[in-house]
């Protein structure tokens, strides 16, 4: 069974239709990377996996746990949702005034639903933060760290309350080039790990070489989907096609520039 | 008598009067004004419709009617109603009324001022919406409302003179008493004056090391 099954999620911003009905799989284990032009829907997607959006339609369920949005779900049913799923943001959002330590145990401690004594919560938030390789800057605050470094700590936030599937929104496109290899390492940790990861990304070598399944979506629907070599390799759709060409080659069609060349 | 010797003379009067009357009564109000300006503020932000009318009523109550007003009002207002309240104790209720009306929209704003991704990234640990303000937000609005606060604070400081009006013995009052049997009344003033001026001073330089505190320790 899989763990994550979305149906018929449909969202609207005013008159802006961003998704339009996406339904979407995945399977305990496995790494699913959504690629797609900007503005496509990419994010909302993400988000109403967690209800950090509402959807006006749509049923969203992971392991146990199933919101139905057409149904005005209660804060309950999402916070249940939000308890199977870690998220990673773009703008890693640490929070300032927190220890990187803190950062990480906050839920553990204050989360209502798990409250975890302060000892027992700090051993756990110190083994993620060397799993991610940042054991020595427990003390240390968000702002005395490198991009990277802060992202990292994003994700040992994300790791700490154990979740069924983690999200990944753009977790290196606000990262200095150098640094991006370091996050993306640890990602493939994860995956190699087990953890289960639904992954919104740029990152196409990323997905060749980790995903299990690459998600295409422009203009709020699910363009196609398979394993990377059929999706990146073989793509089917001539939008599909459009997207990876303008990607992997982004000076590609500039007209001025050939005509230069040319003459 | 001599001016001087009658200045020299009240000189420790005055001042236990504003360590006994200005200062506690300054202190006490604000403390319980920033609780009553956190609930209003909150209230304005609140999605329900009746809690935002309340919050904007208060407000522009508060900040539509002078201060002096208020404090009759409120001096008035409960033997009305057939409550022994002394004068300390109504001098206080004025002063934290006002304060919350005005302190209410500086934190309201300073609320607002915390990046949006901090309320996303606490609802992603699963921080329920009092956690979320108690331990990530408002001590980030804090940061932000210490530089107008600190300025509430120091009005707050000379606005406590006006409870004398109501009796209370604070550093104003105690200057009035000392002067009526020597009708000497330009001595107090510029005597009382002078105090309140030194404890502003005091509390400007403490407000600078405040905000240097706060620029110091871990920024966004
Ligand atoms: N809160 C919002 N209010 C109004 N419009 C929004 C909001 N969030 C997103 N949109 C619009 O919805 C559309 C899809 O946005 P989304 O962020 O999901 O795209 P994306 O695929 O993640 O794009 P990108 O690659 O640029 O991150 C865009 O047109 C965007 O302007
Ligand atoms: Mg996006």
């Amino acid at each position: 069974m899989s763990l994550l099954s979305v149906r018929g999620i449909h969202k609207t911003f005013g008159k802006n239709q961003v998704i339009r009905g996406i339904d979407l799989d995945i399977e305990p284990g496995t790494v699913t990377v959504i690629i797609g032009p900007s503005g496509c829907g990419k994010t909302t997607l993400l988000r109403s996996l967690n209800g950090l959006e509402s959807p006006e339609k749509g049923v969203v369920s992971i392991d146990s746990v199933q919101v139905n949005y057409a149904e005005k779900p209660t804060a309950a049913d999402v916070s249940l949702l939000r308890s199977k799923t870690g998220f990673v943001f773009q703008a890693h959002h640490l929070f300032p005034h927190r220890t990187v330590l803190q950062n990480v145990t906050e839920g553990l401690i204050y989360g209502p639903s798990l409250k975890r004594p302060a000892s027992e919560a700090n051993a756990l938030g110190q083994s993620l933060l060397d799993q991610v390789g940042l054991g020595d800057k427990a003390k240390a605050y968000p702002s005395d760290l490198s991009g990277g470094q802060q992202q990292r700590v994003g994700i040992a936030r994300a790791l700490a309350l154990q979740p069924k599937l983690l999200l990944f929104d753009e977790p290196t496109s606000a990262l200095d080039p150098e640094i991006v290899g370091d996050v993306l390492q640890l990602m493939r940790k994860l995956a190699r790990e087990g953890w289960t990861m639904a992954v919104v990304t740029h990152e196409i070598q990323f997905a060749k070489q980790v995903a299990n399944n690459v998600v295409f979506v422009d203009q709020g629907v699910i363009v196609e989907q398979g394993t990377p070599q059929e999706v990146l390799a073989n793509p089917r759709h001539p939008r599909t096609r459009e997207f990876l060409r303008r990607v992997l080659d982004p000076l590609a069609d500039d007209a001025e520039y050939a005509e230069e060349v040319a003459s | 008598m001599d001016r001087w010797q009658l200045a020299l003379d009240s000189l420790w009067p005055l001042v236990r009067a504003a360590l006994i009357g200005t200062i506690p009564l300054t202190l006490i109000s604000f403390i319980l004004g920033l609780i009553v300006a956190v609930l209003i503020a909150l209230a304005k932000l609140s999605k329900i419709r009746a809690l935002r009318l309340f919050g904007s009523f208060y407000v522009s109550l508060i900040r539509g009617t002078p201060l002096l007003v208020q404090i009759f009002i409120i001096f008035y207002v409960f033997p009305f109603i057939g409550i022994r309240m002394d004068a300390w104790t109504c001098g206080i209720i004025a002063l934290t009324v006002n304060v919350g009306g005005y302190a209410a929209e500086t934190i309201r704003g300073a609320i607002l001022a915390v990046p949006k991704g901090q309320w996303e990234a606490s609802a992603t640990i699963n921080l329920d919406y009092v956690t979320t303000l108690r331990r990530i937000i408002l001590p980030q609005a804090f940061k932000i409302a210490v530089p107008p606060l600190s300025n509430t604070f120091i009005s707050l400081v000379k606005d406590s003179s006006l409870v004398s009006t109501i009796g209370v013995l604070e550093l104003l009052r105690q200057a009035q008493v000392i002067a009526t049997p020597t009708y000497d009344f330009l001595t107090l003033y510029i005597e009382a004056a002078l105090i309140y001026w030194a404890i502003c001073i005091v509390l400007s330089f403490a407000q600078k090391r405040l905000e240097n505190y706060f620029d110091n320790k871990a920024t966004v």
